[in-house]
């Protein structure tokens, strides 16, 4: 058995070129839910791990001047169920976090981990799509900026460059009658992963939708922004005509696979029943807000 | 709780008393020792090399490179495995050592994906598993076989030369056949006939605890044997037969179990670790990974079954027809006598043709699992009796109690029944304010429910029992007894003698003893165990009280049949005893040795009288038409259970197997790739149903005592998984007047049959 290296840098810049320095090698660690798993089914063998949890900007919840959130990458979900005012805003987003696994899981797993780790199931990720969430990369060449649904390229592939490190996500500002939601289809009540995850982002302005976005997860190799389903909902005041034709947007937008988990008809046609639950919810969360 | 027909239970103190379990403090503080937990000095680890194809003839298997691997201590193959050639059958209990040695290790052929082809011992894991690495096996690669349907196909891949069927090579390895009147004179009378085709998936038991062992095979020839099974004299007569050592020169220790359900009535590691420790000289120890136990263990089979059922318009049963065939795995021993026996044994048909087929294909042997193959019987049998019922506007549970089986009638499998209580299970259904209430079939849009119920039945089994039961010095009782505690028979055993010693019942300790420490008991299975020993823990104690009796003689110069024994206290019978003040245990042990020395005994039994168990159960389900996904919402099983010892273990027994029924009508299933590679080999997506997904199942335990045992038992474990796959079945047509015939119900294949008109 080969030796692994373990890095706890304090700084990102350490991070930056410890990571840079182990080139293929080197792994990033955050809540290590998803890592540590892999590790011991022999899927990936890292010569370097190196352990985000011990800087500080990667851990922080920061709230903006103007009303947005800032969310430290590795912050583990427990951590950020606990804030005041987080989830007040994004009940949506942080129902979608707080899903992931289990009460012993949710103290350390994270939603950059649940990112970077570019499973098409992953439940934030729909939610930060929907959110219009951003994220900040910092690598060896400096800071950049990404919607979230730019991350993911693939099955267990980000267009993270070499070195590059997720920061955080940028949540903006939230205007007055907004709200999200994220419901996903699993066959038991809990402890599985997502057959169908969709979140949904609307602002409702006397009745009528003023802004929607759609994001959707497990129908295709990477979480899917569905701007035709958003088009459907804007301007309607969430008739059953624009919910069908929402719904249908999302089924269309579908590119699943037959597996072990579901069938290609069967993820097809519940992307837009789950489109149209979401936006219920999300709708009447606007309504109060 | 709910207990009806308690009419003997009065007076007892211990036994009906929800007793603290023995077991239970060490469970929740993490201090009972499983197979996994033991460590030897000089230990060395052993790891398996398994097949990576489903089906592959076996050219050669070359270890030179394992062996020369620093750390390697040794390496088997199947040459180090007894080989039982394939024209003699050699039976233990029902396994047949020619598969189980094929089982233990590949010999001409890998049969499925994980079959064991060599196995290495090591100073690390790590260094065992990369030795196995090394190993060069040169595999001819066969086409293969998953499927029932595929498998019985005239142009299927055959898996072995030797299987033949209506003189032709097959995978049909074995026929099972019952059969009672005449068939075709019985459907001819028939006013209504269904008949219906049904199918499953293979499931897994679910224990948590991965199979495990630690073997010191010693410099004089001794084998010493940790591990956790459902019976530590199977472990040692397996492994005596698969490695020709003597069952004397081989002690078998049971560690604490966590969880059976029947997968561990046979071995996989032992013989081998056995072999890596005579050949090593170091005490091996070997543990399954997850992904191991569900790759190369047994579950329960698959299944495509037919039933065709005729009934006069009264509802009359006149004549039943079963086809079972029954997913063996790579070698054959599919537990046909389940669905072929069970089926139609709850019920009075005059004529009945019962028919199993045995089929191999390229998967892992089947091990038992609760009533082995009874709950796939029951499944066919009690959905095409809940259609009947339906098309002649007859109460499901009516029909049941008309054609239910009566005292005196011969039983399909053989005896004459005694008093039959299967109606009893019915009636407390229909009666139950459950089956009565109203039910809101459409709460919400989307949302529709539906209620069903149906019954089961299971042979239950007596067979080999020890017990020892022994007075300690200062006047306590310490009983061994020879089974592995998977279901509270310690709890159960410790209330039973207490209550026939009259003492208080922490002063019963209740221990499990090794193959060299207590005579020949068999497994716990077949809901045997609580029966049989609680039968020979009855005659052992009345032996010791009669000692106690005698030393009480010999102290006050009496007859010994002059002297009662009552509340832990030897006393005068009656007033012509004469008048002694009473000895206690206490007192008695105290005097033992000038009066005769230690008090003990040991009773050794092959019991009978288990009479058969029977279970009612109703449910009511909800279904999201959207989503296609089924949950429980109530469930209620009425079960026979003849003297509940400890309530609270019966009343587990029934909730358990009521999840277990509820994962393998709606979630669970073995899934297989093109390759024929178990696709998930892990709980993430083995989908047994977690905590919230099933409701509190209530049980109804109906105490009606087993004549033919002293407190009255009845074997509990077993019937309780027979009905609730048919139960869910007919609740879900109820709900939306669709039949679903294949299981599991997923929400995929409910959207599907939703569709379709
Ligand atoms: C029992 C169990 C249940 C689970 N249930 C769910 C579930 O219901 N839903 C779900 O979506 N997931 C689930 N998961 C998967 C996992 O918990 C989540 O994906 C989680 O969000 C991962 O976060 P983490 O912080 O633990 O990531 P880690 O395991 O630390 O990292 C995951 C991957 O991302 C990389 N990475 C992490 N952080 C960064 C960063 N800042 N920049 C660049 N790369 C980074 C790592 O190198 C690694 O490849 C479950 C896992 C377990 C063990």
């Amino acid at each position: 058995m080969a030796d692994i290296r373990y890095l706890a840098p304090r700084t990102l810049d350490e991070a930056v070129s410890a990571y840079a320095a182990a080139a293929g090698a080197g792994r990033i660690l955050a809540g290590g839910t998803d890592l540590i798993v892999q590790m011991r089914a022999g899927m990936v063998r890292p010569g370097t791990i190196i352990d985000i949890k011990k800087i500080e900007e990667m851990t922080a919840i920061q709230e903006t001047p103007d009303g947005g959130f800032v969310i430290g990458a590795a912050v583990p979900g427990a951590v950020l169920a606990e804030h005041p005012r987080f989830g007040k805003a994004w009940p949506g987003v942080l129902e979608a976090i707080n899903l992931i696994g289990s009460t012993q899981v949710q103290g350390r797993a994270s939603a950059g981990g649940n990112l970077c780790n570019a499973s098409p199931a992953g439940d934030s990720v729909p939610a930060m799509v929907a959110a219009g969430a951003a994220v900040t990369i910092q690598g060896p060449d400096g800071r950049r900026s990404l919607p979230v649904e730019a991350v993911p390229a693939g099955p267990g592939r980000t267009n993270l460059a070499p070195g590059e490190i997720v920061v955080s996500f940028t949540l903006p500002p939230r205007p007055k009658g907004s709200g999200d939601a994220y419901l996903r289809m699993i066959p038991r009540t809990e402890m599985d992963i997502a057959v169908v995850g969709c979140g949904v982002n609307l602002t409702i302005e006397n009745g009528v939708v003023k802004a929607a976005r759609v994001g959707l997860g497990a129908v295709a190799p990477t979480v899917l922004l569905v701007e035709d389903a958003a088009k459907a909902l804007v301007g309607s005041k969430l008739e059953d005509a624009a919910l069908d034709a929402a719904a249908a947007a999302c089924s269309a937008a579908c590119r699943p696979i037959n597996d072990k988990r579901g069938t290609i008809a069967y993820r097809t046609r519940v992307a837009g029943v789950l489109l149209k639950r979401t936006a219920a919810i999300a709708a009447d969360r606007a309504r109060g807000a | 709780m709910n207990v009806i027909n308690k009419p003997d239970v009065i007076g007892n103190k211990w036994i009906g008393a929800r007793t603290i379990r023995p077991d239970g403090a060490d469970k929740v503080t993490g201090r009972a020792a499983y197979a996994a937990d033991n460590v030897m000095p000089g230990m060395i680890w052993g790891k398996v090399l398994r097949s990576p194809h489903a089906h592959a003839r076996i050219r050669s298997i070359d270890t030179s490179k394992a062996e020369k691997l620093a750390g390697v201590k040794a390496v088997v193959t199947h040459k180090d495995i007894v080989d039982f050639p394939l024209d003699k059958s050699v039976m233990l209990g029902i396994q047949d050592m020619r598969w189980m040695c094929r089982n233990v290790m590949a010999r001409e052929k890998a049969l499925f994906h994980g079959h064991p082809i060599a196995a290495v011992a090591a100073t690390s894991e790590e260094i065992a598993a990369e030795a196995c690495k090394l190993i060069e096996v040169d595999y001819e690669v066969l086409p293969h076989v998953i499927d029932i349907a595929d498998a019985i196909r005239p142009d299927a891949p055959i898996l072995h030369d030797f299987v033949q069927f209506e003189g032709k090579p097959s995978n049909i390895a074995g026929t099972m056949v019952l059969k009672s009147g005449d068939i075709e004179a019985g459907f001819k009378d028939a006013d209504i006939i269904v008949e219906r085709t049904f199918d499953s998936r293979p499931v897994h038991q679910g224990y948590i605890e991965p199979q495990a062992c630690t073997v010191s095979y010693a410099a004089d020839g001794r084998v010493t044997i940790w591990s956790s099974s459902q019976g530590q004299f199977m472990v040692r007569a397996m492994t005596s037969l698969l490695t020709g050592i003597p069952q004397s020169d081989i002690r078998a220790i049971p560690a604490e179990i966590g969880g059976g359900f029947g997968a561990k009535t046979i071995i996989y590691l032992e013989p081998v670790a056995v072999m890596l420790s005579k050949k090593s000289g170091r005490p091996v120890k070997m543990v399954m990974t997850r992904e191991e136990v569900m790759r190369a263990t047994g579950p329960a089979p698959g299944s495509l079954s037919t039933v065709k059922i005729g009934a006069k318009k009264d509802g009359t049963l006149v004549a039943a027809q079963g086809t079972f065939y029954l997913q063996a795995g790579g070698l054959p021993g599919s537990p046909l006598r389940g669905p072929v026996g069970c089926s139609f044994a709850a019920y009075a048909i005059p004529n009945v043709l019962s028919v199993g087929y045995d089929v191999v294909s390229n998967r892992s042997k089947v091990a038992a699992y609760r009533a082995p193959g009874a709950p796939l019987g029951a499944f066919a049998t009690e959905c095409v009796l809940d259609e009947i019922a339906e098309k002649l506007g007859l109460d499901p549970l009516e029909m049941r109690l008309k054609n239910s089986a009566r005292e005196g009638d011969k039983a399909i499998y053989g005896p004459v029944f005694g008093h039959v209580t299967f109606a009893e299970t019915v009636d407390a259904i229909r009666r139950h304010p459950h089956y009565t209430a109203p039910l809101d079939r459409n709460p919400r849009p989307g949302v529709k429910r539906g209620r069903g119920v149906a019954s089961g039945f299971w042979y239950n089994a007596g067979g080999e029992s020890s017990v020892q039961v022994n007075i300690t010095e200062d006047g306590n009782v310490v009983v061994t007894t020879g089974h592995p505690d998977v279901g509270g028979s310690r709890a159960s055993i410790a209330n039973v003698v207490a209550e026939l010693f009259g003492i208080e019942h922490k002063r019963v300790s209740v221990l499990i003893g090794d193959t060299a420490t207590i005579g020949f008991s068999n497994l716990t299975g077949g809901s045997r165990v609580t029966f049989a020993s609680a039968m020979v823990a009855t005659l052992s104690t009345e032996k010791v009280i009669g000692q106690l009796k005698e030393r009480a003689a010999k102290i006050w110069n009496i007859d010994a049949e002059a002297i009662k024994w009552q509340d832990g206290m030897a006393l005068p019978a009656g007033d012509n005893a004469g008048k002694f003040p009473p000895l206690s245990l206490k007192e008695l042990a105290a005097r033992a040795n000038d009066m005769g020395g230690p008090i003990g005994t040991q009773v050794q039994l092959n019991t009978t009288g288990a009479d058969p168990g029977f279970a009612t159960h109703c449910v009511d389900v909800e279904v999201d038409v959207d989503l296609g996904i089924i949950r429980v919402l109530r469930y209620t099983a009425a079960q026979d259970v003849g003297r509940a010892l400890h309530p609270s273990y019966v009343e587990g027994q029934i909730q358990g197997g009521v999840v277990q029924g509820i994962g393998w009508a709606l979630s669970e299933e073995y899934l297989y790739d093109r390759n024929g590679k178990l696709d998930n080999a892990g709980f993430l997506d083995y989908r047994m149903p977690v905590c919230s997904d099933v409701p509190m199942i209530e049980p109804i335990m109906l105490e009606i005592p087993n004549p033919k045992h002293p407190q009255g038992v009845r074997g509990v474990g077993e019937a309780p998984i027979v009905p609730p796959l048919a139960a869910i079945a007919n609740a879900v047509y109820d709900a939306l007047g669709k039949r679903f015939t294949s299981l599991p119900m997923s929400p995929p294949k409910v959207l599907e049959r939703l569709e379709q008109p």
